[in-house]
């Protein structure tokens, strides 16, 4: 029905788009792989990223990508700052009302965003938004394979950090087995606190990466956060590569999706796909123990 | 009443319980004892229907039960403590023990009216209004122990219900026991409390690593060779011996 | 249930019956509907989420399959909107029976089932937002044929009086399941899934029958929704705003209460109009106020506010409450 040639660009178009899936559900799954909370605020917070971005470029003339360095720091504070006084405090360890902290400060975040910026749709233009790469008979968006590109570099930077680095390893400790880590010494609040930070690091580079191409408005975090669990739980909950393999799969099965069935309903073989591995398999593809 | 047929239980590479076979004869209060680690509760949570085993068969009255689950393994008779108790942490004693009650009885009435007369069988009368989560350990015992008898339960399955307890609360509650046997409820269950065991049971399995050993009357049980060997290490059984040969 | 319930439950409704006694401006007619309305919502998702202990972030699904259910055969197929309401009500506890069997069966609970909730309204969502027969993106329109057999009244303050009628009905409903057998189940299966087994207790089905009648009081708020407000599209229905409010009301007022629902639902909508008034020219203030609420009493009130009049009370009378007539709960 379609010629090879479109399928294969849609599908190339579902890996880029996926690639910044994976990113965001990179965050997500370190935050469920040492927390063990479904952070519900990640796409609030992902909104906030992105009006960062935004703004940097519409009051100081700063470029996306320039502003990684600056986003990446600022971000993991604000999540470390939040995971540490907000959500620790305030849901008294218990699974149940951290799903609902974090559900209320997804509705604070998104509305305060909301009355400040309104809810008018924002983009950003810089010279290499729409640049094109040739790669065989295809044109492809050259800030989308920068973004594919970047996703597989920052997942493989977050994999050394976790592995190699000692506060990956006391990541890794606190993930496992909580009080054991807590007994030879961890500083299980601060690790809690960095890794939702990290998490939010994530929704830096996301944002910088998305805003070439993409557009902003206060609600548009709620559209990736679905997607994210999707992968989040695809993938398997606390795994990173499976993070990265899921959000490439997603993306593709949307792009396919939208080119089969049209867009309205492009993203519903995504949710399709979402409850059937909750259904069936809900630890995910390379999941660890729910 | 109960049959339990070369039960065995397997999770990934570990053999957890080997061909074990048990058989409850109705008004009976059987022994099941063990060292740490035997697979007892395992055995229990077969069942009760909780794990279901990878081997063998459980028989229930004559009926085969293997697959049932375990609401539907109560509705029939079989009541089960929890080794870790679990009580209704939100709700007062009285609406734990009721979950029980509501089992054979549907009216709101009816059912507290139940939980009353089991609490104070047990000896929790006073305590009906207290939340669940304020009893001390042995209180918690109890509630166990009532909740289960609250389903009006045929065979009654206890799990170390006297783990825990000080050697007074044992010794209160040992009489309970016996007098729920004298009412007509069998009884299975596990124990580390060798005293209870030597006291209350007629008849005593051995479970040691997953596979049953000995059987017999406690006394006989706790005498023989394997059983002391399971408990104290190899060899054990004949240094004892020897001890006694030169004590005598 | 004694009768100082039901007289205690008649009383409040008498009084809120009175309210539209005293002022006939359509705006606070409209506001109190609506408030109405998503407390009959909430009183659903309380008997699923607050005596069930099974958090649902997707009641949507329900409101919006009830909303449809009543428009489309008023639309397509002139059926009357009374017989709509029933068919509304059967359609919401239908698809929740059906969400409930595929979760529960497969054992989802806590955040999991959180989430597969919220996938199965964003589901309906867009499968509503695509299909023809429910009007696509533009919505549906019922139309304005003000006679009561179609649940359409000159008088607004009689829906007023409707929908408070189904808020009172349900408070009895709540306040007799709270007593029965069903209730002292659900409740078990919350507390304990694998203890209440124990005890005989079927728990697929106690959790089956919640989800079932949760869904279908739901539905009945979104087909009263559909019929007041006479228009309906695919976001209004279905969207996650809808989920959030019934899951907030019940947690700000006191989740598995009978009362919480509707206190909480009172108190949110009454503190967002308040809000409105006095920073109402900033979009969204009354959301974050909402939102705001919610850590708090998640922080500092877990039983809600019906936890800290409890609290207030027993501190006035000397001594904490040991026993529990309503035992409030904040989710588990």
């Amino acid at each position: 029905m379609y010629s090879p040639q479109i399928i294969l660009e849609a599908m190339l178009n579902g890996l880029m788009t996926g690639a910044v899936y994976a990113l965001i559900a990179l965050g997500l799954t370190l935050i469920y792989g040492v927390l063990h909370i479904i952070n519900f605020a990640h796409g609030a917070l992902l909104t906030c990223a992105m009006f960062a971005v935004w703004v940097a470029w519409a009051w100081l003339g700063m470029d996306p990508y320039l502003a990684i360095p600056i986003l990446v720091p600022l971000m993991f504070a604000l999540g470390y700052g939040l995971q540490r006084f907000v959500i620790g405090p305030a849901s008294h360890g218990d699974d149940g009302n951290i799903l609902l902290v974090t559900l209320g400060l997804s509705i604070i975040l998104e509305n305060v965003l909301l009355a400040t910026f309104q809810s008018d749709t924002r983009t950003l233009d810089t010279d290499y938004s729409f640049q094109v790469v040739p790669v065989g008979p295809l044109l492809l968006s050259t800030p989308r394979l920068i973004g594919l590109v970047a996703a597989v570099v920052v997942t493989a930077l977050l994999w050394l950090v976790l592995n190699r680095t000692d506060t990956g390893k006391a990541i890794r400790a606190v993930a496992k087995e909580k009080l054991g880590a807590n007994l030879v010494g961890i500083d299980v609040p601060h690790i809690y606190a960095v890794t939702f930070g990290i998490g939010c690091a994530c929704l830096a580079v996301a944002a910088c990466l998305l805003m070439p191409t993409f557009y902003v408005n206060p609600r548009i975090g709620n559209v990736f956060v679905l997607v994210a669990f999707t992968v989040v739980v695809l993938g398997g909950m606390g795994s990173i590569p499976g993070a990265l393999l899921g959000g490439l799969f997603i993306g593709v099965v949307e792009s396919l999706c939208g080119l089969y069935l049209g867009d309205s309903l492009g993203q519903i073989g995504i949710f399709l796909i979402f409850i059937a591995v909750l259904l069936v398999r809900p630890t995910g593809l390379f999941g660890a123990k729910a | 009443m109960l049959a339990v047929e070369s039960l065995s239980k397997r999770f990934g590479g570990l053999l957890a319980v080997n061909r074990a076979s048990l058989a409850v004869p109705q008004g009976a209060i059987i022994g099941l004892i063990g060292p740490n680690g035997a697979g007892k509760t395992t055995l229990f949570s077969m069942i009760s229907g909780f794990v279901p085993p990878t081997e063998g068969r459980v028989r229930f009255e004559g009926a085969d039960i293997t697959g049932e689950e375990p609401h539907k393994r109560a509705q029939r008779g079989i009541g089960r403590t929890f080794q870790i108790v679990q009580p209704f942490a939100g709700l007062t004693v009285c609406e734990n023990i009721a979950v029980g009650a509501y089992l054979r009885h549907a009216r709101r009435a009816d059912a507290i009216a139940r939980a009353r007369e089991v609490a104070a069988r047990v000896g929790l009368g006073g305590d009906l209004d207290k939340s669940a989560s304020g009893l001390t350990v042995a209180g918690r015992k109890r509630l166990e122990l009532a909740r289960a008898l609250a389903t009006e339960p045929k065979l009654l399955l206890l799990d170390e219900v006297l783990a825990g307890l000080n050697p007074s609360e044992i010794r209160d509650i040992i009489p309970v026991i016996r007098g729920i046997r004298d009412e007509g409820v069998t009884i299975l269950m596990i124990e580390h409390v060798m005293q209870a065991v030597m006291n209350l049971c007629e008849h005593v399995y051995v479970l040691a690593q997953g596979c049953m050993i000995a059987e017999g009357p406690p006394a006989k049980v706790c005498a023989d060779a394997h059983v002391i060997e399971a408990y104290l290490g190899h060899g054990a059984a004949a240094r004892l011996q020897a001890e006694e040969a030169g004590h005598a | 249930m004694t009768a100082r319930d039901i007289l205690s439950i008649a009383v409040l409704i008498a009084l809120a019956a009175l309210v539209p006694l005293a002022t006939s401006a359509s705006t606070v007619l409209n506001f109190l509907v609506f408030m109405l309305i998503i407390a009959l919502g909430a009183q659903g998702w309380n008997i699923l989420g607050g005596f069930g202990g099974q958090f649902s972030f997707g009641h949507a699904a329900f409101f919006g399959t009830g909303a449809y259910a009543t428009a489309i055969l008023q639309l397509r197929y002139g059926i009357n909107a009374w017989v709509g309401l029933g068919a509304a009500v059967v359609a919401g506890a239908a698809v929740g029976w059906v969400i409930g069997f595929l979760s529960f069966r497969s054992g989802l609970r806590g955040s999991y089932f959180a989430l597969v909730t919220l996938a199965f309204a964003e589901v309906l969502r867009i499968l509503a937002n695509a299909a023809g027969f429910t009007g696509g993106a533009a919505g549906l329109l019922i139309k304005l044929d003000v006679r009561p057999e179609n649940l359409q009244f000159e008088n607004r303050a009689v829906f007023y009086w409707v929908v408070l009628g189904f808020v009172g009905a349900v408070l009895l409903l709540t306040r007799w399941i709270q007593r029965s057998r069903f209730g002292a189940q659900l409740v078990a299966v919350r507390e304990n899934e694998d203890a209440a087994k124990a005890l005989g207790v079927d728990s697929l089905r106690v959790k089956l029958r919640a989800i079932t009648l949760s869904a279908g009081i739901t539905a009945l708020a979104g087909c009263l929704y559909a019929q007041y407000f006479l228009y309906i599209d695919a976001n209004i229905a279905y969207g996650t705003w809808i989920s959030i409010e019934f899951l907030l009301a019940p947690i700000i007022g006191g989740v598995g209460t009978v009362f919480g629902p509707v206190a909480g639902a009172l108190t949110l909508h009454g503190l967002g109009e308040l809000t409105k008034a006095f920073a109402g020219r900033i979009p969204g203030i009354d959301l974050i106020v909402f939102g705001t609420v919610l850590v708090l009493a998640i922080a500092f009130a877990p039983g809600g506010i019906l936890g800290l009049l409890g609290r207030l009370r027993a501190k006035g009378a000397g001594l904490l409450p040991t026993g529990s007539k309503e035992v409030s709960h904040a989710g588990r």
